[in-house]
């Protein structure tokens, strides 16, 4: 089977690598790319553990084919944290105690946060909404709830200073 | 209770968040609080975990993201049948394929001796944990691995295992305890043989084991009883859901060493459970926990590591398996589903006379189903006099049954719960009213045998009679709340802990209990309690068994209480140590050095930890203690809940409106983390009683192998989970912990279920309660005119 090459950027850095036709963005990201924050639960798109930002819009890596990266922009949860600073989101999750096992936790932050650019102060029922595609077994998303309402609501308080 | 201080959660938006549904009232109260008696300066606390900052970027490393260099990867060949003979397994094809280095079968493990080995929460036959991991004979379940393969990467294995081919030739097979327990069906093992009230039979059977305790005289009291209710329920097989499937990576190196990285609640069993399968020593096997991606007891067992090891072997190579999410469903965890009849006879003024259980849980393909706790749990909540539980553990063509939390234990609570609520329905008592009246209390004698020390029964009922929830107006048509209490006993078993000192007064702490849900912090804080310092300034690390004392599994709500106790001996020996070197620095005796907050002083002088930390090198060299626990004083927890569900008749769709978890823990060491145990322990249960099951086709395949079929519940599926943290200190420890892992999953089915009852008149006897199910019995009634 001959390999694809693919040009994307990842996390705003260029990025290529050679996949199989048959390989996933998330087995291209994991094991060739070596990124392995993005998580596998399932393979079939139904546990949101690989959710990545695709071109703004956040999709399962695992329903995504390698070679359909080519061109696009991808975000990681690698670089959701910028400059040495952890994003609000992430910061929340610490705080509110949003993770347990923390193996949804990478594809809880990149949804939410990608949820928070879009809506800067989603109800609660918005964020279960938008988040009902990532399964997580430990925390009963209480907290998860939470804590993106504290970084909504931190998000927004640091754009006003 | 003693006195009450209301603690609220940090985090913005306590206290405020609208009901999703629609009411829009604002909360009254703290959804999450904490009823504290005891007060110490970090335990208590909540701190931001230790490995957070790794797990909010993406760094921290489980299993399947580790590659090492050279590694060939792995892939499983499993059973399509149930139940089916293996007339030839031939691997030629596999073996020729480009790119594939090796296949195993269970010819390659050395045969099973006749003995018991330590699974990590008891003892199994070998030979069961033998057949588990490569079957040898007959397939017992579909997804029963035949074959592993090994190959240059994952596509290559798996196109490999689907190219063996076996012979399988089907038998019947039974896919539930009556089933499997009737005349005639197909045995399982032909050599099982029923053990009857703990004596071998030479009957063989699929009932692994038959025992019955009791107390008193269950007859007369149900003479002496005005009312009594029986019922037989039954409860589907689920599985544990853990997000991360299973993993490993094994080297079995050139020097006679076999080094395993995995995904495991204890390292130290699939050490031991490895070295009797492969018949090597334990001293040559080390394994490096990875972290874990959830685990809720399904992560004991051992599964992959000695496949993964016999690959590595043939090859010199590290082999790397990661399961697929279909292998996960079908080839590990599940629990017991559950036939249970439970019946109970009160008198007139409300007082239990006579309790009594029949419970058959399916084990799965061997034997070992966790009905012994729940024998233990069915009627562990209640003090009554006469009390009969007969247990039978019986092998059917599922997976084997792993443990999920507090296992056994949901499927009693169901029965006996719901039985409890028709007796208050009948005698026209509160049904929190009836269950304080015959609370277990110490002293109660639980029916195998245990007296009760200090528990906390009473309190968690008084705290949901308190609780501004069970006195809320439920505010609408087909609505109804519902109670329900539950009972685990915790563990103890084993526990290692180290503590180095460093320069800069900074302490490490090393220990093997695998990490699920922040008990490398809740340890850390209990050292950092005894020695005076931040939870901060303890750096705790969860290491390989190369690296640390025996600890037993991540299990039993076990890992704070004992591996915390580890942690608080061997602070306690650091604090000798640092008094020992003020003394020298003083010219006086130790013990006339006093210890306080981290401080130590004698004659007006006094020096801090930290400065004693950097004076090491001149009074005597490093600072480290090492401890070992194996604590005999646990404490059980008591679990309740109230439940506010409402019911679509149209649908039969049961939408949960408001739940409160309330649960004695002795004392929260981190209250942010008892609160999650007690939130997920409580949607588990929530997903156990309205969506999870397996679907069994009639071929004993499972039809919903897929984490869409199988409903987990998700954020859209539930409101906020409201917590009340109860502490009534368990004397066992020395802050009062008592473990809180495991008690909060095993009301909520019968507390919704008593919940539906109330809002649409139906008893719904079966597990799940999905919107067929709900559909079909509210139907039924309002056919038959209730």
């Amino acid at each position: 089977m001959s390999s694809i090459h693919v040009q994307t950027t990842i996390n705003g850095d260029a990025a290529e690598f050679l996949c199989e036709p048959r390989q996933s963005l998330l087995e291209a990201l994991r094991d060739i790319l070596r990124l392995t924050g993005t998580k596998e639960g399932c393979n079939d798109g139904n546990c949101g553990a690989c959710t990545v930002e695709m071109d703004g819009r956040i999709v399962p890596a695992c329903l995504v084919l390698g070679a359909e990266a080519e061109g696009a922009e991808i975000l990681t949860v690698e670089g959701i944290a910028r400059g040495g600073a952890l994003d609000a989101v992430q910061r929340a999750f610490l705080e509110g105690a949003a993770l347990q096992c923390g193996v949804c936790t990478p594809g809880f932050i990149v949804a939410a946060k990608a949820l928070l650019d879009l809506n800067a102060d989603p109800t609660e029922a918005e964020i279960r909404l938008w988040l009902a595609n990532n399964l997580c077994r430990c925390t009963g998303y209480d907290k998860i709830v939470r804590s993106v309402q504290a970084a909504a609501a931190n998000r927004r308080e640091e754009a006003a200073t | 209770m003693t006195t009450s201080t209301l603690d609220p959660a940090r985090g913005a938006g306590d206290g405020e968040a609208p009901s999703r549904n629609g009411s829009g009232t604002p909360r009254d109260y703290e959804p999450n609080m904490v009823l504290a008696t005891r007060h110490f300066d970090v335990v208590g606390t909540r701190p931001v975990r230790h490995d957070g900052a790794d797990k909010v970027t993406g760094r921290a490393m489980y299993g399947a993201d580790l590659t090492l260099p050279d590694t060939l990867h792995g892939a499983v060949l499993r059973s399509p049948h149930a139940h089916a003979r293996i007339l030839s397994v031939e691997t030629s094809k596999a073996l020729a394929m480009p790119g594939v280095r090796a296949v195993v079968t269970a010819d390659d493990l050395p045969p099973a001796e006749d003995k018991l080995v330590d699974v990590g929460e008891g003892d199994t036959r070998l030979a069961y944990v033998h057949g588990n991991i490569l079957a040898s004979g007959k397939t017992l379940y579909q997804g029963h691995a035949v074959a592993a393969v090994a190959a240059r990467n994952a596509h290559i294995a798996e196109q490999a295992a689907a190219a063996i081919e076996v012979e399988y030739e089907p038998l019947d097979s039974s896919m539930t305890a009556p089933e499997a327990m009737a005349d005639g069906a197909e045995l399982l093992h032909p050599d099982l043989c029923t053990r009857e009230f703990g004596k071998p039979t030479e009957t063989p059977s699929n009932v692994a084991e038959h025992f019955q305790w009791s107390l008193g005289d269950v007859e007369e009291g149900f003479r002496q009883s005005s009312v009594v209710k029986e019922a037989t329920f039954d409860t589907a097989t689920v599985h544990q859901g853990y997000i991360e499937p299973h993993n490993v990576t094994a080297l079995w190196n050139h020097d006679g060493r076999l080094h395993i990285w995995c995904s495991t609640q204890g390292a130290f069993v699939v050490r031991d459970v490895t070295a009797k399968v492969l018949e090597i020593p334990v001293s040559n096997i080390k394994v490096t926990p990875m972290e874990i991606g959830g685990g809720f007891g399904g992560k004991i067992p051992v599964y992959l590591e000695p496949v993964a090891a016999l690959l590595s072997r043939k090859t010199g190579r590290p082999v790397k398996i990661v399961m697929t999410r279909e292998d996960v469903l079908t080839a590990t965890g599940p629990t017991a589903g559950s036939h249970v009849t439970v019946k109970i006879g009160a008198s007139a003024d409300g007082k239990l006379r006579a309790m009594e259980a029949t419970l058959a849980y399916e084990a799965g393909a061997y034997p070992g189903s966790f009905v012994v706790p729940g024998g233990m749990c069915v009627f562990a909540a209640y003090d009554c006099a006469n009390v009969s539980v007969d247990c039978y553990d019986v092998v059917v063509n599922k997976p084997s049954s792993a443990a999920y939390r507090a296992p056994g234990a949901p499927q009693a609570a169901f029965a006996t719960e719901q039985v409890i609520d028709d007796i208050a329905r009948e005698l026209g008592l509160d049904p929190v009213e009836l269950r304080l009246r015959n609370r277990a209390r110490e002293g109660s004698r639980r029916v195998d045998g245990p007296k009760y020390r200090r528990i906390g029964c009473e309190q968690v009922l008084r705290a949901v009679q308190d609780h501004p929830h069970y006195s809320a107006p439920l505010g609408g048509p087909n609505r109804g709340r519902g109670v329900a209490v539950g009972f685990w006993f915790n563990v103890g078993l084993e526990s290692s802990c180290t503590l180095h000192v460093s320069a800069d007064g900074n302490v490490h702490l090393v220990e093997g209990s695998t990490d699920i849900g922040g008990t490398r912090t809740s340890i850390a804080m209990q050292a950092a309690e005894v020695l005076g310092v931040s939870a901060g300034a303890i750096l705790p690390e969860v290491v390989d068994t190369d690296s640390v004392g025996f600890t037993s599994v991540t299990g039993g709500s076990r890992t704070t209480f004992a591996t915390g106790w580890a942690a608080h001996d061997a602070a306690q020996k650091i604090v000798a140590e640092m008094r020992s070197r003020a003394a020298k620095l003083w010219g006086v005796e130790p013990d006339a050095v006093e210890h306080c907050k981290g401080v130590y002083s004698c004659n007006g002088n006094s020096i801090s930890f930290r400065d004693l930390a950097a004076n090491a090198s001149r009074t005597g060299g490093p600072i480290s203690a090492t401890a070992t626990a194996k604590p005999r004083g646990v404490g059980g927890s008591f679990s309740a809940n109230i439940v506010d569900v409402e019911v679509d008749p149209e649908t039969g769709k049961v939408s949960i409106l408001r739940f409160t978890a309330v649960q004695d823990v002795g004392k929260a060491v981190h209250p942010s983390y008892v609160e999650g145990q007690m939130q997920g322990g409580s949607v588990q249960g929530i997903g156990w009683a309205l969506n999870e099951e397996y679907f069994m086709g009639a071929d004993g395949r499972m039809q919903n192998s897929t984490l869409l079929d199988y409903r987990m519940p998700t954020s859209l599926d539930l409101p906020m989970i409201d917590t009340c943290i109860v502490e009534v200190a368990n004397p066992g420890h020395p802050f009062g912990v008592r473990g809180v892992g495991e008690a909060n999953i095993v009301p909520p089915p019968a507390a919704i279920a008593n919940a539906v009852r109330d809002a649409v008149g139906v008893r719904m006897r079966r597990l799940p309660m999905s919107p067929p199910a709900v559909w079909a019995a509210v139907s039924e009634a309002s056919a038959s005119g209730d």
